[in-house]
């Protein structure tokens, strides 16, 4: 599955002007991180998404949401464990070299909520709250937005929080 | 479903799953081509029509999540994630 070096390289600038404008920071070895770039690119090609190139996918968006880069784990890991499931993001410490990464258990499925489990919510509120489920930014609006403006995740991240 | 040999120093029989994509597979694979040591492994992630299913339920014995890279060695122990260290004390080269 040929993944060409400008794309892979492309990639990355954008991930990583991402990142820093949002507060992330990607794992500061290059050679590490352009690997798991051509690991987005080749799911990309063949599923149609970029989903975790350190995880298993099935194939299916509607299965594979959570895993989608960046992954609804990210935060939990990156603050209890200093890095992201697959090492692109990681804390200040470990991108200051302050620390090394070190493998991390599997947080998916630990519970059911990246399922998107929907129940009754307040009515007495004038809009709904939308909850990025990525970053954790709220918003009230009729509708999620296209793209969280925090984090960039896309609008199938949020989930309906109030 | 096929496996793939990699011909090497017989420190018993060494199975491990991996993802085609997951660098830290890779940085696996790297380790075991760098000790030489004799293994088999498959990328889960290109297995195609029935054997997806025998593959995951075969690696769901060993480790549920099915997360990568898991490295069986001897039927018995069990390694998952990259651990250099764990893993060459495993396979006898714990001063490697």
């Amino acid at each position: 599955m040929g993944i060409n070096k400008e794309d892979i390289e492309k990639l990355y600038e954008e991930k990583k002007v991402e990142a820093e404008s949002s507060g992330y920071k990607l794992n500061p070895d290059v050679d590490f991180t352009l690997g798991l770039m051509e690991g987005l690119l080749i799911n990309e090609k063949r599923y149609g998404y970029q989903s975790c190139p350190c995880r298993l996918a099935s194939g299916k968006i509607e299965e594979d949401q959570d895993i989608i880069c960046p992954c609804d784990y990210r935060d939990a890991d990156v603050a209890q464990y200093g890095s992201c499931y697959c090492g692109l993001y990681v804390s200040q410490e470990i991108a200051n070299g302050d620390a090394q990464i070190q493998p991390i258990p599997e947080r998916r499925g630990e519970n059911e909520e990246h399922k998107g489990v929907d129940s009754s919510f307040s009515s007495s509120l004038s809009l709904p709250v939308w909850r990025c489920k990525v970053c954790g930014y709220l918003c009230a609006r009729q509708q999620p937005p296209e793209a969280c403006p925090i984090c960039k995740a896309k609008k199938e991240k949020f989930e309906r929080f109030m | 479903m096929e496996w793939k040999h990699v011909d090497g120093e017989d420190r018993g029989k060494v199975n491990f799953f991996a993802l085609s994509t997951c660098i830290w597979c890779r940085k696996t694979k790297a380790l075991l081509n760098r000790l030489g040591v004799d293994y088999y492994y498959i990328d889960v992630d290109l297995v195609t029509g029935d054997d997806v299913d025998k593959v995951r339920d075969e690696m769901g014995r060993w480790n549920p999540m099915l997360s990568f890279p898991t490295i069986i060695i001897d039927d018995d122990k069990v390694i998952i994630g990259y651990r250099e260290q764990e893993l060459k004390e495993a396979l006898g080269y714990g001063d490697k």
